[in-house]
């Protein structure tokens, strides 16, 4: 019975969805303004009959009702309640439900916060995301129903997935989509800019706190990815250019470029069509990175099982989002004026110059992602594109982005003089360079020339924001740390937010750096009382043990690490048999350190109580995580400041709406 | 005239970066792309002889042999209609097994042994990589056609949730 409650609960969520769509729109096209007040109460009504939705499949994965088919595939009566809960987002459908469930949660979201917006932006905007509430609901609906019945009634569920039956796992899709249903906000702002005719910093200033906030959830989501990759598929690696990867980070990527030009346009109302594009390049990667992964069109590592159908519906789904946006942006896009002017050596120039590359780096991940694709189509024959291309794209046009990080804060808005930004920065060159001169030495570079540029790099971006700080200071009376607290606690904090997150890229640049030198990977076969020692840690391995878990049976390794003579770590590698599938699977184990991970994993037991195992050490890789935190730190500080909160929007509210056309 | 000379400049610039970044992009890309063959192709001798290429199909049962040092492994992939023995050195991904569909990156040695230095097997268990599914089906062996098809219908299926 619950589930076909749910059931009715999405359609009657579909219908919402279709009223806010139409009416608000409509009403703000015909000035009818009861049409556009209907905006709000439709997007909480959405809300409430997706989670009402959503409830009932959490009560099916609780009960474990497998007579519901999604439940049977995706849950088993054995697993801890915790992952029955998580279970609800581990397949297509129900992941499905979450998106659309947190695309209701924006809407309202929007609803509650835009109080001192004009009725007819309100009534637009909502308006938008109804269009694209209607897509995903009717794609739930006509393919992917995760109330479907399942007739006989298994007596017993076939098993979450054993990968995702990880806390790390648990939250991180929930994150993502919080990212990439943000993005739809920027969009339906961009569009209802668009349909509303007038792009002006007003609109850019109503965008930016929303874009920020999905781009910090984005961030948190894929840092968690890269994260579990790293621990649960025991495979070592951070990232691996996957498909299913490059299609979460090429919104992050467009989504950076606009959190940066959206910045410029409500500064200098400059950059205003490029900003609507880069809005709706976001939230269209979004959509585009799930027709790659739902459609089975590419093969990844993150194998999936996949339905064609599916992929045709948002292939079509795609196509409406992108033509129709892109339509009206040829449409209306000329009708805007053009923004404030600049000279050669100006912070718009370096923002500009900062869009390019991370439109570029978009560009190759694309690339590199369709490329066998493109390959496929024109009989070049079936080809994979190497991680090796990926990584030195990246690393050949990052440098650049780097120092550009350095100075573009620095510099003055419309115009600079080169001496000036000199003046100020020579000091954290200079220091930059000897410090590029220090880590040159063969016993930190390890005789690669690309970890003195990283560590300079990451040292040149912490002495240029210290520098950037301090002249913003600089005219202060107080002493510098209460003038510092003084500023950040008044109107300093989209500024301050900016340097965390600055310097998340300086601490994500060395972890990069170092891990990617000066790891040591090794695999090999070890008897019960072997040692082997590796980056100055003596691994002892004891021998292996059975032992039983909740839903898996395992071979449980038991190894102690030692530092010189001290031990420093007892580590118990797991290899794991599933009861529910009898999917086997590697759980390492892993001693973190802020400087360094040193990490086991199993490989598989050869005869005799001997095992084949790999053994890594990994040198800062923790900075990586650590850098994205404060990225995502730095744009909560960005959107916790003052001039985005109702009370000051208030007094430029009242002159936005009247020039509004009603 | 100013605005306009420094607009030409912009876009100048931008037009050299794009230029010199796809030519970098194309030429790099050359080198690092790895072509599919299935072992029909690989016997028909259609691979590159001096070049990394990947090979898949279906572990054939009872092939499996681990060396004396417990790491390197010997085993065949077949599509059913052509047999490419696979040696590989290092520690086999967890799903890996005989009777199951795999696709391994490496070199073909002098002796017609395919030297593996990656071992993709399936992440999922209904999962098949396309190119294999692909190479099953041209080689038109019915009984596993209809097995894969089999694995593949959406009653058996689980899936990531990773977006």
């Amino acid at each position: 019975m619950i589930p076909e409650l749910g059931h009715i609960a999405l359609i009657l969520a579909l219908l919402l969805a279709t009223a806010q769509a139409v009416f608000p729109l409509a009403g703000s096209l015909t000035g009818n303004r009861p049409w556009m007040t209907m905006a709000r109460p439709l997007a909480y009504g959405q809300l409430v009959f997706v989670a009402i939705a959503f409830l009932a499949l959490v009560e099916a994965f609780l009960t474990s009702d497998f007579s519901v088919h999604y439940v049977a595939v995706n849950s088993n009566s054995l697993l801890p309640d915790i992952y029955k809960f998580s279970a609800v987002w581990g397949g297509h459908e129900g992941s499905l439900l979450l998106w659309a469930l947190m695309m209701a949660g924006w809407g309202a979201a929007v609803a509650v916060f835009s109080r001192y917006l004009p009725l007819p932006v309100v009534a637009r905007v909502l308006g938008v995301m109804g269009l694209v509430a209607i897509g995903f609901l009717l794609f739930m609906l006509l393919t992917s129903n995760p109330f479907e019945r399942l007739f006989p009634v298994p007596p017993e569920g076939r098993d979450l997935n054993p990968l995702l039956q990880d806390p790390g796992l648990a939250i991180h899709p929930p994150m993502l989509y919080m990212g990439y249903v943000g993005f739809s906000v920027a969009f339906a702002f961009a569009i209802a800019a668009l349909i509303g005719g007038k792009l002006d910093a007003a609109w850019a200033r109503w965008s930016r706190p929303w874009t920020t906030v999905a781009w910090v959830f984005l961030t948190i989501g894929i840092a968690l990815g890269s994260w579990w990759a790293y621990y649960e598929l025991g495979w070592g690696g951070w990232w691996f250019w996957d498909p299913v990867e490059n299609a979460s980070l090429m919104p992050w990527l467009v989504g950076t470029a606009l959190i940066h030009s959206l910045a410029v346009t409500e500064k200098r109302a400059a950059f205003k069509s490029w900003t609507v594009l880069l809005a709706i390049s976001a939230f269209s990667l979004s959509l585009l990175g799930t027709f790659l992964v739902r459609s089975g069109v590419l093969t990844s590592v993150h194998a999936f099982a996949t339905d064609p159908e599916r992929g045709l519906f948002i292939l079509l789904f795609l196509c409406v989002v992108i033509g129709g946006s892109l339509a009206l942006y040829a449409w209306r896009a000329p009708d805007v004026s053009e923004g404030g002017r600049f000279d050669l050596v100006s912070r718009e120039s370096a923002l500009m110059l900062n869009n390019l590359i991370f439109v570029a780096f978009t560009v190759l991940v694309l690339f590199g992602t369709l490329a066998p694709l493109i390959y496929e189509a024109f009989n070049l024959g079936k080809i994979s594109v190497g991680f090796p291309w990926f990584n030195k794209m990246f690393v050949a046009l990052a440098p650049f982005l780097a120092l550009l990080l350095g100075i573009g804060p620095a510099a003055r808005w419309k115009h600079d003089s080169p001496w000036r930004l000199t003046k100020m920065l020579w000091l954290a060159f200079a220091l930059s360079i000897v410090l590029l001169a220090l880590s040159s030495r063969e016993s930190i570079s390890g005789g690669d020339f690309w970890v003195p540029i990283g560590i300079a790099l990451a040292g040149w971006l912490l002495f240029s924001h210290l520098t950037i700080v301090r002249d913003r200071l600089k005219h202060k009376k107080q002493p510098l740390w209460q003038a510092l607290k003084a500023d950040f606690s008044g109107n300093g904090r989209s500024f301050y937010g900016m340097v965390v997150a600055h310097l998340g890229v300086a601490m994500f640049i060395v972890g990069v750096t170092m891990v990617s030198n000066h790891q040591i990977e090794k695999d090999l076969r070890m008897s019960p009382g072997d040692s082997h020692e590796m980056a100055g840690y003596r691994f002892e391995f004891l021998g292996a043990q059975k032992v039983n878990g909740p839903n898996y049976r395992a071979d449980r390794g038991h190894f102690r690490v030692y530092r010189g003579d001290r031990q420093i770590a007892e580590l118990y590698p797991e290899k794991r048999s599933y009861l529910g599938g009898g999917m086997p699977m590697t759980e390492a184990a892993i001693d973190a350190g802020f400087f360094r991970d040193v990490y086991v994993s199993l490989g598989e037991a050869v005869g005799g109580g001997d095992w084949a195992l790999r053994l890594y050490y990994k040198p800062y890789v923790r900075w990586i995580w650590l850098g994205a935190v404060l990225m995502a730190l730095g744009g909560t500080i960005a959107v916790s400041d003052r001039r985005y909160r109702s009370a000051s929007v208030r007094s430029s509210a009242p002159a936005a709406a009247a020039t509004a056309p009603a | 005239m100013k605005a306009r000379q420094k607009r030409l400049v912009f876009v100048g610039l931008a037009l050299v970066g794009v230029a010199g970044a796809t030519s970098l992009a194309l030429s790099a890309l050359q080198s690092n792309i790895s072509y599919f063959f299935s072992p029909t192709q690989v016997m028909a001798n259609e691979h590159p002889v001096d070049a990394v290429f990947r090979v898949g199909g279906i572990v054939v049962e009872d092939t499996l042999e681990r060396q004396s040092d417990g790491l390197t492994v010997h085993f065949d992939v077949t599509d059913n209609a052509a047999v490419v023995p696979v040696s590989y050195n290092g520690i086999l991904p967890d799903l890996f097994s005989e009777g199951q569909g795999v696709v391994a990156k490496g070199r073909i040695g002098a002796d017609g042994t395919f030297y593996a230095e990656e071992v993709l097997a399936k992440h999922d268990e209904s999962y098949m990589p396309p190119e294999v599914a692909d190479t099953l089906q041209t080689a038109h062996v019915d009984g596993v056609v209809e097995q894969t098809a089999g694995s593949l219908a959406p009653t058996s299926t689980t899936r990531s949730p990773t977006q």
